[in-house]
């Protein structure tokens, strides 16, 4: 997709090459140096020692012990000073760089495989190995013969070899001040098991530990021999260097190219104004463990990646399912708010019929599966190749499977297979490795040409798009894209979406894509996610029992005054698309389920946050008993064109709330607390844990122990 | 006839001690190290330093020479290593970033029209990453093919496919912003 601009790598090609010639007394001064260097070399018959233990960091130990057996205060002190300066300089800029979840999108090909790797370069490491590039060519290390050279002036150098002492490799012996960003890498390889998740730590969670290290050094100032030498090291270095501006050791802002999506949080909406509040329901489960990836990454998610309902559907719940012919059944709960005593919560729970598995109608699925290079992280494509291995063991021999990749060019990788030949569809996955960019549109297009193939009666064809979000070749438009994918829905195939890793993760591409495909978004960082996402949902994931389910709800003003929806910012439907079969909205799968709380405030509660109006000559609402609203929801069964409704009237009940819906209550107000939403008073943190903690009700599989545990993880980031 | 002999012929005769030919290999390659460490550095100055320095130590570098790869990539491969430890020793990016400043600032009485071309460059290349700025000096400022700038930041062809594609689209963007 050209456009008529010119291309912007042949105009920085042109202007790269448009640098100045080099300077001829430098060239006859520096080829001068290399064949004195080379005579002096053929007389000398020392092999060059290849590894870093070269003599002159030798003698400067040597020097370093001789000046600390004749142990002075004063050196000592100036050592100490010298850490703590430089460590007040990386405690003033860190925050710089604690900014978003992640900087480059190239970074984590540094980070992220800091687990694996043992050495500190990740350039000089993942090279070949040729033994004469593997050793540092710093200027001054290169060979003990060698004059040591000066930083300044190279031709000073060359002409009185004695003047300069002071060799640059004494900079590497510091332990400081190689910060970012090799420096860091080194720090979350050191820290890498306190870490746990960090392959997937951005590159702040390792300045953070930078920082961790810098400020914990001057509680040590002589404690070890190594810190003492250390102390030293750095002490020579800064006298011999001038101290370099904290401002010089900040990363620059690197353009970060994660992109949300979000909206600004709902506000509270006046009954008597704006009586009836629409919206889509979402069944995406991304928001929450995009969440979980930064919170267990070490830093609390940017607000914008926290979507409030995707936390709360994220957890499975046991509402009450429908008994009739209905898709879906729909559970009220009015409770009391934890953070506001004047108000109250309205909570409903939508849950999916679960027809019988043996009968489902047969799944033609195509993985569509991004290959392009910065898929090649473990928990990218590995991880990926893993999880769709989990979900095959789920399908059932009518099922079909193929797949399609795309980096470069996209391309059909198998074709339409039968679920039962396990072994060719692992041979197929296990062939896929990483490399290209990214021509997303074009997999897109392949893969549901594949679909429409596959699809006969009464089947359910999905495109199941695993991707980093990466979509950079062939589409400058998303609009195009979106429109392309809306029509595509038409033909009655599918799309999910899961996205893996981070740093390049374009969440508002793939919620965009998932919505307008008639899909789920969900974000995978770990095989046990995967497992949730794929095995343990591989119904409700993959078969849809309801599409196009709308909620409107009309509030009645004689008992709701003010309401206030929390969460489905991106949802939001007019209140005149909720008969209009043409809006799309979400689908709901077999045997998932939906919930939305509403905050409703009493007429008369001290807790109004708007004023009556002095002109309102409105007579008084009509009163219609103790109904607090009315619940309407729309939805088209899969294939049919037109859609049902039904109604219920939200009734103030008596009863407790359930676990569930006060475990949703607690994940709703710690999805506030992440998005900086303000209607929680003095509520915090440590009342969403023990809010949470009293509702976990039997967590089979752990998933509500665990949003405790990040809760608890935010509360301390919180602090910091 | 020294002159004709390629590259690694000569680096081979000059690891075994060929004066001749070590002399003809450096005349032939120091405006190719200095051009490189340029476009890595945007520093005119570090750039004439580095080639000194990689020359200097290209006689012990040599010995362990063996004729693996060809030459010119063996080369490139020091100057990436040499100008990524002057990085570290750096201890930032800021100031290999302002590097290209200080070129910018060189450049500012040459007249108008290129001055805008350099301080268009300049913003373009300070707003890459070091890792995206390497690959665009090996495969743009060294016409080098992908599969080549792989090699020598070793890496994978399609990762170096991908980084210039992160390029490009982050030249759109700012592209974008100019006009906005």
């Amino acid at each position: 997709m050209m456009d008529d601009k010119p291309d912007p790598l042949d105009t920085l090609k042109a202007a790269l090459h448009s640098l100045p010639a080099p300077d001829g007394d430098a060239k006859a001064a520096a080829i001068r140096l290399a064949m004195e260097n080379y005579d002096r070399l053929q007389g000398s018959t020392e092999p060059l020692r290849p590894n870093p233990d070269r003599p002159v960091k030798a003698g400067f130990r040597m020097e370093v012990f001789a000046m600390f057996k004749a142990l002075k205060t004063k050196p000592l002190l100036a050592a100490s000073t010298s850490v703590a300066a430089l460590c007040v300089g990386l405690f003033i800029v860190m925050p710089l760089a604690d900014k978003g979840p992640l900087t480059g999108a190239n970074l984590p090909d540094v980070v992220a495989k800091a687990p694996h790797q043992t050495a500190v370069r990740p350039v000089t490491d993942a090279a070949p190995k040729v033994a004469a590039i593997d050793e540092p060519v710093a200027a001054g290390q290169i060979t003990p013969t060698l004059p040591p050279v000066a930083e300044g002036d190279p031709l000073a150098t060359v002409q009185d070899p004695i003047t300069v002492p002071a060799p640059p490799s004494q900079v590497e012996m510091m332990p400081q001040p190689d910060l970012a960003p090799y420096g860091a890498t080194a720090a979350a390889e050191a820290d890498d098991a306190a870490l746990g998740a960090a392959g997937q730590a951005g590159p702040n969670v390792a300045s953070r530990m930078v920082e961790r290290k810098r400020t914990d050094a001057p509680a040590k100032p002589e404690g070890s021999a190594d810190m003492a030498v250390a102390d030293t090291e750095v002490m020579a270095y800064l006298e011999q260097a001038p101290l370099p501006a904290p401002a010089d050791m900040a990363p620059p802002p690197v353009d970060n190219t994660e992109a949300f999506a979000n909206a600004p949080a709902n506000p509270v909406k006046i009954t008597a104004v704006d009586p009836v509040s629409t919206f889509s329901i979402d069944v995406d489960t991304a928001s929450y463990a995009m969440v979980r990836s930064s919170l267990n990454a070490g830093f609390l998610p940017d607000p914008a990646s926290v979507r409030v309902e995707e936390m709360v559907n994220y957890f499975p719940y046991s509402y009450a399912a429908p008994d009739g012919p209905q898709a879906f059944q729909p559970s009220i709960t009015v409770m009391p708010t934890p953070w506001n005593p004047n108000t109250r919560l309205v909570h409903i729970g939508i849950q999916g019929a679960m027809p019988a598995i043996a009968n489902r109608p047969p799944l033609n699925l195509v993985f569509l599966i991004d290959t392009s290079g910065s898929m090649d992280e473990p928990n990218k494509l590995p991880l990926l190749k893993q999880s769709l291995a989990l979900m095959l063991a789920q399908l059932q021999p009518t099922d079909q499977v193929a797949i399609v990749a795309y980096a470069g060019a996209a391309g059909q990788v198998l074709a339409p297979t039968t679920a039962t030949n396990k072994a060719a569809i692992m041979a197929a996955l296990d062939n896929l490795a990483a490399g290209g960019s990214t021509a997303g549109a074009e997999g897109l297009q392949l893969a549901y040409q594949v679909a429409a193939q596959m699809a006969q009666d009464g089947e359910v064809s999905r495109v199941i798009l695993a991707t980093d979000g990466d979509f950079n070749v062939g589409i400058d438009d998303p609009e195009a894209l979106k429109t392309y994918i809306a029509d595509q829905r038409k033909s009655g195939v599918y799309l999910s979406v899961l996205g893996f890793g981070r740093g390049n993760l374009d969440d508002a591409t793939m919620q965009a894509l998932a919505q307008n495909g008639n899909g789920q978004a969900a974000y995978i960082d770990t095989l046990s996610e995967a497992r949730k996402v794929l095995v343990d949902q591989v119904s409700g994931t993959l078969y849809p029992i309801a599409d196009n389910v709308k909620i409107q709800i009309e509030w009645n003003p004689a008992q709701v005054a003010e309401y206030r929806l929390i969460g489905y910012e991106t949802r939001a439907l007019a209140r005149e698309d909720f008969n209009n079969d043409k809006v799309d909205a979400g689908d709901i799968g077999a045997g998932t389920a939906v919930t939305a709380i509403y905050e409703i405030t009493a007429p008369d509660s001290p807790a109004l946050l708007n004023d009556p109006l002095r002109y309102d000559t409105k007579d008084k609402p009509l009163v219609t008993g103790d109904e607090l609203g009315f619940l309407r929801l729309r939805s088209v069964a899969p294939g049919a064109s037109t859609s049902t409704l039904q109604e219920t009237a939200i009734r103030a009940t008596t009863a407790a709330a359930s676990d569930d819906a006060r475990f949703a209550v607690a994940i709703a107000g710690f999805g506030q607390l992440l998005s900086g939403a303000n209607y929680l008073g003095d509520w915090g943190w440590d009342q969403a844990i023990e809010q949470a903690l009293a509702a976990r009700g039997t967590d089979d599989f752990g998933y509500r122990i665990e949003a405790v545990t990040l809760m608890r993880l935010a509360k301390e980031l919180a602090v910091q | 006839m020294l002159m004709e002999t390629p590259d690694e012929t000569l680096a081979l005769a000059a690891a075994g001690g060929d004066r001749a030919a070590f002399s003809v290999l450096v005349q032939r390659h120091y405006d190719r190290i200095y051009r490189l460490a340029y476009r890595l550095t945007g520093a005119q100055a570090e750039a004439q330093d580095l080639a000194q320095d990689i020359c200097a130590a290209l006689p012990a570098k040599l010995r362990n020479w063996r004729g693996e790869a060809r030459f010119t990539t063996w080369l490139y491969r020091v100057v990436c290593n040499a100008v990524h430890d002057m990085r570290r020793r750096q201890a930032t990016r800021t100031r290999a970033s302002a590097g290209w400043g200080d070129w910018e600032l060189a450049r500012q009485d040459e007249n108008a029209a290129q001055a805008e071309a350099a301080d268009w460059l300049t913003t373009a290349m300070t707003r890459l990453s070091p890792e995206l700025r390497d690959t665009v000096a090996l495969v743009l400022g060294e016409d080098m093919t992908q599969a080549e700038a792989g090699i020598i930041l070793g890496l994978s062809e399609g990762t170096i496919a991908w980084r210039m594609s992160e390029v490009k689209k982050r030249l759109r963007a700012m592209a974008a912003e100019e006009a906005a």
